[in-house]
């Protein structure tokens, strides 16, 4: 079980999402940053996908009641336990009765904590990721809260008994291994965001398609699981007219009627009758995910198969880094089982 | 079979299809029929099919196509729903369900019915007999888990969204937006003129099917009084 000894600002278990029920209004969810999320369960172990917490900063102050093996990626919010400093994108090994903190934004806009072995609460239709506005799925349906006691899956695997072996009268409260993942090649400077245009991008007028790929865009503080909205220069269609509602994914980049733009993220509403600019693409969603208010970026227009390619090499840098973890392990089993 | 529909990618991850955008029997119908044809084909790749107005959007999974098939994602998803596109438009009558919806149309609960009633000139009881005169389509649902957008209302009780959203509508307040009638799922902040309330639960997360109304179903509202909606809720 990990405790939550003090409620952050708003952190959720999430998966790779809720799929299968958008015709209902249901909507996917999941975790914002799906490479962080990646990341983090491959360091422990984890299939890419299963349940991680999504933190974002403040965040919550967490005791573990076992000992077990963790991993943070994404965002970095100067994590510690006890007093001693812990990187991200490192498997680390944490004593029993270990206290997480975390303690300066450093970068990022959310952390994404991986638990070997993966949290065990009950899927609500086949997903564990929180839905804040159906009050279901991840823990009880809600964000974190003080003595919230979140149960986490018990693994037994040679790993798990070499670990048990080797740190079991260590002092040390919080054992890195000596391996990390090298996510470079996931995210960038965040000063670019890649796009392929959409349905009303010809709508625009000239000058306004002109605007929206030239002019530096800024998160505004309306920024959530939801949706980013920006500011700018206010884009014109030329015609403004009435439309039909319509689904709608995440990325997809609309035009409010106040002329400014807004990004649909994980927990966006799953028909929606604004004009469609554009979308993000999804190799850039990452990228965006971990995005802090303020931050400025220019839009990119690329063709629509070079975005496929784009998420096809960010997927196989994952795989990549997936064999890497897995080699390690093995590595290390050979050198500590005894 | 209407061939008049486009198709085009919804982003890198999903397409729309298109029909004449307006709302109307027939057009949702076309929709609809494309839709149930999809899922009786059960398509590998697609993780959600959309339905709505006049449309259609597929969100299919491109590293899963891409695993599989050696051709650009959106390409193969286009090849694939071909056939549901041509497929004859199978007759309505065989698919759908007729839901009967209790609706308490009193004050305290339509807060909106006085002044809707002011406006257009009619008595409360006139509109009353107007909303619950006919049968809606579910055309779709959005904004909320399980929230229906049904049409189209008597061109008579067709209102604008209010200028200002209210803060907190009540879960099961029934509503008019333009010429659609809807019903909150879940307490919310929103826009649409409240005439009265279900005592039905449109979304219950522990059910196994969750939502109330489907798409393509039908509805009928029953007017019941504020006694029997007490004891029904």
């Amino acid at each position: 079980m990990i405790q939550v000894i003090q409620q952050g600002l708003l952190d959720t278990i999430q998966d790779g999402g809720r799929y299968g029920y958008q015709h209902l209004g249901i909507n996917p969810g999941g975790a914002m940053d799906r490479a962080a999320m990646y990341v983090a369960n491959i360091l422990v172990g984890n299939d890419p996908e299963a349940a991680v917490i999504e933190l974002h900063f403040p965040a919550a102050v967490l005791l573990f009641e076992e000992d077990t093996l963790i991993a943070l990626s994404g965002g970095d919010f100067g994590a510690m336990v006890n007093e001693q400093p812990l990187d991200i994108n490192q498997p680390i090994w944490i004593s029993q009765l270990s206290i997480l903190r975390f303690t300066k934004p450093v970068s990022g806009a959310r952390c994404y904590l991986a638990i070997r072995g993966g949290l065990n609460n009950t899927p609500w239709l086949g997903s564990h990721s929180t839905h804040l506005k159906a009050g279901a799925g991840g823990f009880e349906g809600r964000k974190l809260q003080k003595n919230d006691r979140i149960p986490v899956n018990h693994v037994d695997e040679d790993i798990d008994k070499a670990l048990h072996q080797k740190y079991l009268h260590t002092t040390q409260l919080g054992t890195p291994l000596p391996w990390r993942a090298d996510v470079r090649d996931l995210y960038s400077d965040g000063s670019v965001i890649r796009v392929v245009t959409s349905l009303e991008y010809p709508e625009l007028t000239p000058a306004s398609q002109s605007v929206f790929t030239s002019h530096l865009f800024t998160l505004s503080e309306q920024c959530d699981r939801m949706g980013y909205r920006l500011k700018g220069p206010a884009l014109h269609m030329v015609h403004e007219q009435e439309r039909l509602s319509a689904g709608i994914t995440r990325g997809t980049v609309q035009l409010l009627p106040d002329g400014h733009l807004i990004i649909l993220m994980a927990d966006h509403q799953t028909t929606g009758g604004y004009p469609r600019i554009a979308h993000v693409v999804s190799a850039d969603l990452p990228i965006l995910a971990q995005l802090l208010p303020h931050s400025k970026f220019i839009f990119q227009i690329i063709p629509h198969d070079e975005a496929e390619e784009l998420l096809i090499a960010a997927e196989q840098h994952l795989h990549f880094l997936q064999n890497a973890c897995n080699l390690r392990w093995q590595e290390w089993l050979q050198h500590n089982q005894k | 079979m209407n061939t008049d529909y486009t198709i085009n990618p919804l982003g890198d991850h999903s397409l729309i299809i298109e029909w004449s955008q307006e709302i109307s029997a027939a057009v949702h119908d076309q929709v609809m029929n494309v839709y149930n044809h999809l899922l009786t084909m059960q398509l590998p790749y697609i993780l959600d099919i959309i339905p709505a107005y006049a449309s259609l959007t597929i969100v299919y999974d491109i590293l899963l196509v891409r695993r599989e098939q050696n051709n650009n994602a959106f390409t193969t998803i286009q090849s694939l729903i071909g056939p549901a596109l041509t497929a004859p438009l199978v007759h309505k009558t065989e698919k759908h369900r007729l839901l009967e919806i209790p609706v308490c149309y009193d004050p305290s609960l339509g807060l909106d019915l006085a002044t809707m009633a002011a406006q257009k000139g009619m008595s409360e009881a006139d509109i009353i007999d107007l909303h619950t005169s006919q049968t809606y389509t579910v055309y779709m649902l959005g904004f909320l888990p399980g929230f229906p957008y049904m049409g189209k209302v008597d061109d008579r009780l067709a209102t604008p969204r209010q200028k200002k959203p209210r803060l907190n509508i009540s879960a099961g307040s029934v509503g008019i937006a333009g010429g659609q009638t809807g019903i909150y799922p879940l307490a919310s902040p929103g826009g649409w003129n409240i005439i009265g309330q279900t005592p039905v639960k449109m979304f219950d997360p522990a059910l196994e099917s969750p939502c109330y109304c489907h798409p393509g179903d039908e509805v009928k509202f029953i007017p019941i009084s504020l006694r029997e909606f007490h004891k029904m809720i």
